[in-house]
């Protein structure tokens, strides 16, 4: 069995008036125990909702989230709430993106990380704050008995997402959902951090699924990839085969877009063209297809299934980039 | 810490000053005055003159202000126009039973509006949402002098709830301590005194809390919501947390600060409310006496003192609600 199954995943949001809109459609997938999981994709295509509606974090109301969400077994779309707040943060745990405004800025951290344990663990506050204390050592914070009393615009941003992922690790979940979790990091705290984030998965077995726009995160980390466009897996394959050999144009072109150091000397940067807002329904057809290059007549003729490939992951195109062209 | 309460008490001894000097004027310069007032319209005007001379309001106004100031700084504001009692004697009768009023009115004000505004924002477009927001609208539209008198109508005339007017029923003997009736009833054990002066406070202190009420339960409203729209309760569900401590240590405690902004800026309108409130109930406050005082003859010597005091109570209250900001916020603290 699957630590998390996601089988059909979908998220509308619906407000009075106003036509109602799929933010994401049928997602599926799989996380293993131990495994590291990449969600990839643009703004706006579904990441995040998907990470929220696993969590049960989305607004109780303007939204329908269907399909099912199994952890070991369990459907969480379906617990009672509060049995799911039981689980949250002790099972599974997430960490977001923007590390200042995740903390409460009138609460010294410590706190912050000893609720946790008070919670599930239910620990004292004297014996939470100890664990605070050498949790906050094990994610690299110095001097944190100090910290303890801090409040978070004390520490710096590094620091802060530190301690927001010492709350996550907090009671050893066997699941942790990473929404962007370096995209507000200066660029060598990101990479910090991300060892951190690996370092701590392998030490602990804990499965981690990453959201990311960011390739070169997933190149570092994850097993296996998802490529999300307009609320559906377009691509999922394993890491290396992903990088090797990207089957779909849009995974081609997030791929050909990274700046490379060594490419000529005054090469324009590869882009694909439109923007994320130029998609078609999927019900018309292949949401990619009017930034697609390699749009065929079937793309507008309604929307392609995913399908197993050769190479062990899954793709959803009428006509996939040759598996002979490499990634540049 | 210690020089911001340094800083902030000389810029308070400043505006109390200035704020002397126009009140000195302003009162001066008021039609009518305390010799109309004593010896009536058809006193001669060598009568008038002698009067005028004797209260010593012949000479220059500086001049008066000057004298005015010299005593002030003693302690000594001077005796009563219509009395002849010591006006300190005769406010300090009056301060306890308005700071009573006014803050039983507060209690009321933030003991129910800022539960009601939680759960508006919690139940955002909702049926209680709806009622709290056109009640709120309706509390700070109606004038506290009609409602005063309404609530009196229905509650003391046709249905007997509570007595009409005064802090005590006449008879009854209590022992003044402090000069709040119902704590000096708790402090010497007379609890039927304590029972009786909060039977008498109930209607006046809704009266007056009519107005903070509406105001803290919108800016409660407004900034919960705001807050409800933060990263960090999404963390603070994230983690699994009751929504007991979801809501009081990263929703409340966060929304709370525009919240106690709001309760300093209120004891002005609780102040004025009181005015009014204390006319409708005859309740025997500073309100009572300032009204007593003007139309009784313009008794400058009270006015002055009264005015200078609901200045400095205003005044001292906003400073500590700035101060107990730095204690909630600990990002103000660091600044």
């Amino acid at each position: 069995m699957s630590l998390l199954d996601v089988r059909d995943l979908s998220v509308v949001f619906q407000r009075r008036g106003e036509r109602p809109f799929t933010a994401v459609d049928k997602v599926s997938f799989t996380v293993e125990p131990g495994q590291t999981v990449g969600l990839v994709g643009e703004s706006g295509c579904g990441k995040s909702v998907t990470s929220l509606a696993i969590m049960g974090l989305l607004p109780k109301r303007g939204n329908k989230v269907t399909g099912e969400v199994l952890f070991e077994g369990t459907d969480l779309l379906r617990l009672r709430p509060d049995d799911l707040r039981d689980r949250r943060g002790r099972e599974i745990s997430m960490i977001f993106q923007d590390p200042l405004s995740s903390l409460n800025p009138v609460i010294p951290i410590g706190i912050q990380v000893a609720e946790v344990l008070e919670r599930h663990q239910g620990r004292d506050r004297k014996q939470a704050l100890r664990e605070s204390r050498d949790l906050l050592d094990a994610v690299g914070i110095p001097d944190p008995q100090r910290r303890l009393s801090e409040y978070p615009h004390q520490i710096s941003g590094g620091m802060r997402q530190r301690a927001l992922i010492a709350i996550a690790l907090a009671c050893k979940p066997r699941l942790l959902i990473a929404d962007e979790p370096t995209t507000a990091l200066d660029v060598t705290i990101q990479a910090q951090i991300l060892t951190l984030l690996k370092q701590l998965v392998d030490e602990t077995g804990t499965a981690l699924v990453m959201i990311t726009h960011d390739l070169g995160v997933v190149a570092g980390l994850c097993d296996t990839v998802n490529v999300l466009y307009g609320g559906k897996v377009v691509e999922r394959a394993p890491r290396h085969e992903l990088f090797a050999h990207a089957r779909h144009p849009y995974t081609h072109g997030l791929l050909n877009s990274v700046p490379r150091l060594d490419s000529p000397r005054g090469e324009r940067l590869h882009a694909i063209r439109g923007s994320v807002a130029d998609n078609i329904p999927w019900a018309e057809g292949c949401a990619f297809a009017p930034r697609c290059d390699n749009v065929v007549d079937a793309c507008l003729e309604g929307p392609p299934p995913l399908e197993p490939t050769a190479g062990g992951g899954d793709l959803r195109c009428n006509n996939p980039v040759s598996e002979e062209v490499a990634v540049r | 810490m210690l020089r911001v309460i340094v800083r902030r008490l000389l810029q308070l001894v400043v505006t109390l000053m200035a704020l002397s000097a126009l009140i000195f004027i302003w009162l001066r310069n008021l039609p009518g005055g305390p010799v109309e007032a004593l010896l009536g319209e058809r006193a001669t005007p060598e009568r008038r003159a002698l009067l005028t001379k004797a209260l010593g309001y012949d000479q220059p106004i500086l001049v008066q202000y000057g004298k005015f100031m010299q005593r002030v700084l003693t302690g000594d504001f001077g005796n009563s126009i219509r009395t002849g009692d010591p006006v300190t004697e005769v406010i300090s009768r009056a301060f306890p039973a308005t700071i009573e009023l006014a803050l039983a009115a507060m209690i009321i004000a933030v003991g129910l509006g800022v539960p009601l505004g939680y759960l508006a924002a919690r139940w955002r477009g909702r049926a209680l949402d709806n009622l709290t927001i056109a009640g709120t609208l309706l509390g700070i539209s109606i004038p506290i002098f009609f409602l005063g008198y309404l609530l009196k109508d229905v509650f003391t005339q046709n249905i007997h709830w509570f007595p009409p007017s005064g802090r005590l029923t006449t008879g009854l003997d209590n022992t003044n301590v402090t000069g709040f009736f119902v704590l000096d009833g708790l402090l010497t054990r007379e609890f039927d005194a304590s029972a009786d002066a909060l039977w008498h406070l109930i209607l006046p202190a809704v009266t007056l809390a009519t107005i903070p009420l509406a105001v803290i339960v919108r800016i409660t409203r407004a900034s919960v919501l705001d807050v409800l729209n933060e990263d960090y309760v999404r963390t603070a569900e994230a983690k699994g947390l009751r929504h007991r401590t979801i809501r009081g240590r990263h929703i409340l405690r966060n929304a709370l600060l525009p919240v106690v902004t709001t309760i300093g800026l209120q004891t002005g309108a609780l102040l004025s409310g009181a005015v009014l409130t204390e006319k409708v109930y005859n309740w025997g406050g500073l309100g009572t006496l300032i009204t007593d005082s003007i139309s009784g003859g313009r008794d400058y010597p009270v006015l002055q003192a009264i005015i200078l005091l609901a200045a400095l109570v205003f005044v001292v209250v906003n400073l500590l609600v700035d101060l107990s900001y730095a204690f909630i916020d600990p990002r103000v603290r660091v600044r």
